[in-house]
């Protein structure tokens, strides 16, 4: 029996293909509506945070050093007006086994694949999820293949992302890579069904709740270090795995009134799935491309129901520019002798910012950094955007225009953490919510759990779907 | 140029053809194929430009255009950006107030 595989053929047989490649059968949580029992699913088909922390640590994953950013803390004070200025303190993620904190979540997805008697996993990523999956499979003897989308049609690829691919080689993975284009999820499926292999998709239940173990820890650390919980903690948002983990993670933690801050490189004006544009970013990831749309509608995951969730838990979305990231890079190194990669600081540009209107006794936290090499480094990355025609200057980073230019601070008072309309974005995750669904009328249990599931209030919730003209049971 | 049976190689393939591409993608994407690039061992002698069979590191066996014999990565810590060298000068000079305290 030949199997069809074109496009349309794959993409219809995509539910039955991810049931056998996630083992989760995502209906038994669904309530036939908008609502589905999402702390259900986290605990039926996740881990405790106890079970997580033994997976990850018989692996070496976890426990990474709280380091104090005294001189980084000392530039935001002079810069600061009288009083403020808090401490900003960095989780450094990237002495995890393959140098990200992804490792938190490949080690569970991979544990629980091989738990399950899978002879490999597949994961699609050109982020560092790809090596982190490399590496768990080496650790847990499973094979190992990570598809990219790394080329444009000129056969052009971003440094960082070719960086990645060699990682994972490293670690004795096939990697297969692709030019532009939102099929990479075609071929990923086609993959699974070739290959019957597991899918250690990012947004699986136990894959985001691998990230738990870093808020847990950042509590812990900061109460035996300094007697109380951090007043921010800010967490680069793309898929919005990161934020979502680690804010669950604080909430086991008991740290109930940390503020949980979104960060993400502003790309506005540059479409993800454009050939001609793919280049002309400098950051693949942590950026708007993926932050807005998976916080505004995060189903669009290739699981059926996503664990991750950002709204639900994020108090303030900030957007930074790119020409910021790379300067705080440097600034880390300069300052702190860090040598860390450029996405991984997306956070601690905003924290930079942010700190200089709180005041000195309080803690912001940026919580990941990742491992830097060739390709994955301010020069190669800044090199790549001017061989690409893109502008590098000093001035002000208001003025940036993604795909144009990149601008360093001319001062780094000029840093800003752009706030992004939180309304704005819960009404758009409602208005998908209703379009996408199909819905006219709308239960109370639904209206309940969208005002959960994007940190609003029920009146809020009502007030919008009023303007959308549903009608309310 | 004549690789041999065994070699480590790189290959290429056309996944979609542009007229079989996802609908919602833009004109841009629209106008170029959907490729693939993937390494593997070479089943059988052939040259650089015909159609091989390979076995991949996890022992699938994937079929594209011969591309590459011995693949290897070239990327580095790129060319000199001389804006990146002020940065630290001037962050040193605001915090420590640059020379006079040696």
């Amino acid at each position: 029996m030949n199997k069809d595989y074109s496009y349309e053929a794959v993409m219809a047989r995509r539910s039955e293909i991810m049931k056998k490649a996630v083992g989760i059968d995502y209906a038994v949580f669904e309530s036939g509506r908008i609502s589905f029992d999402y702390e259900r699913m986290m605990r039926e088909t996740g881990y405790t945070l106890q079970e997580m922390q033994q997976i990850q640590g018989e692996t070496g994953v976890g426990n990474t050093p709280l380091l104090e950013l005294k001189n980084l803390t000392a530039l935001a004070r002079k810069l600061a007006p009288e009083g403020k200025g808090a401490r900003i303190f960095i989780k450094d993620e990237a002495s995890n086994p393959s140098g990200s904190f992804k490792a938190r979540r490949a080690a569970n997805a991979v544990y629980h694949a091989k738990r399950l008697g899978y002879k490999g996993v597949i994961a699609a990523t050109s982020g560092n999820y790809g090596a982190a999956v490399a590496s768990q499979a080496a650790m847990r003897g499973l094979k190992c293949i990570i598809i990219q989308e790394c080329y444009d049609s000129t056969g052009k690829g971003q440094p960082e992302i070719i960086e990645k691919a060699r990682k994972c080689e490293a670690f004795g993975a096939e990697v297969i890579q692709l030019t532009v284009g939102p099929e990479l999820f075609y071929s990923f499926l086609k993959l699974l069904e070739e290959t019957g292999y597991f899918n250690a998709s990012l947004y699986t239940p136990f894959g985001i709740a691998g990230v738990e173990t870093l808020g847990y820890e950042l509590s812990m650390q900061f109460r035996e270090r300094e007697g109380k919980d951090p007043d921010v903690v800010v967490c680069t948002n793309a898929g919005g795995g990161n934020l979502t983990g680690t804010a669950r993670g604080l909430k086991k933690a008991g740290a109930e009134d940390v503020q949980i801050v979104g960060a993400s490189v502003n790309l506005k004006g540059l479409h993800m799935a454009s050939d001609t544009h793919f280049n002309k970013k400098s950051f693949t990831t942590g950026h708007t491309g993926f932050g807005i749309p998976f916080s505004t509608w995060p189903d669009r995951s290739d699981v059926p129901r996503s664990a991750a969730r950002p709204l639900r838990y994020m108090d303030r979305y900030v957007l930074v520019n790119q020409g910021e990231v790379f300067y705080i890079t440097e600034a880390l190194a300069q300052l702190e002798g860090l040598e860390r990669g450029p996405a991984g600081n997306t956070s601690l540009a905003a924290a930079f910012a942010m700190a200089q209107e709180m005041d000195q006794d309080q803690i912001i936290v940026v919580q990941e950094t990742e491992y830097t090499g060739a390709g994955k480094h301010i020069q190669p990355q800044l090199t790549f955007a001017r061989d690409n025609g893109i502008k590098i200057l000093f001035g002000n980073p208001d003025e940036e225009i993604q795909g144009e230019n990149i601008i360093l601070p001319s001062h780094p008072s000029m840093i800003k953490a752009r706030a992004v309309d939180m309304d704005k974005l819960k009404t758009s995750y409602i208005k998908n919510c209703i379009e996408f669904n199909k819905i006219e009328s709308i239960t109370k249990e639904d209206i309940k759990f969208l005002a959960i599931d994007c940190k609003a209030t029920t009146d809020f919730v009502e007030r919008i779907l009023k303007q959308l003209g549903i009608v309310i049971q | 140029m004549r690789v041999e049976k065994g070699t480590w190689v790189k290959i290429h393939d056309i996944l979609l053809k542009p007229e079989k591409r996802a609908p919602q993608i833009p004109e841009d994407t629209k106008k170029v194929p959907l490729e693939m690039w993937t390494k593997g061992f070479l089943l059988e002698d052939a040259n650089i430009g015909d159609t091989v069979e390979v076995k991949t590191i996890t022992n699938r066996t994937a079929v594209g255009t011969l591309v590459e014999a011995n693949p290897y990565y070239e990327h580095d810590f790129g060319k000199f950006i001389p804006e990146l060298l002020q940065i630290g000068i001037q962050l040193k000079e605001i915090l420590w107030g640059g020379g006079d305290h040696e």
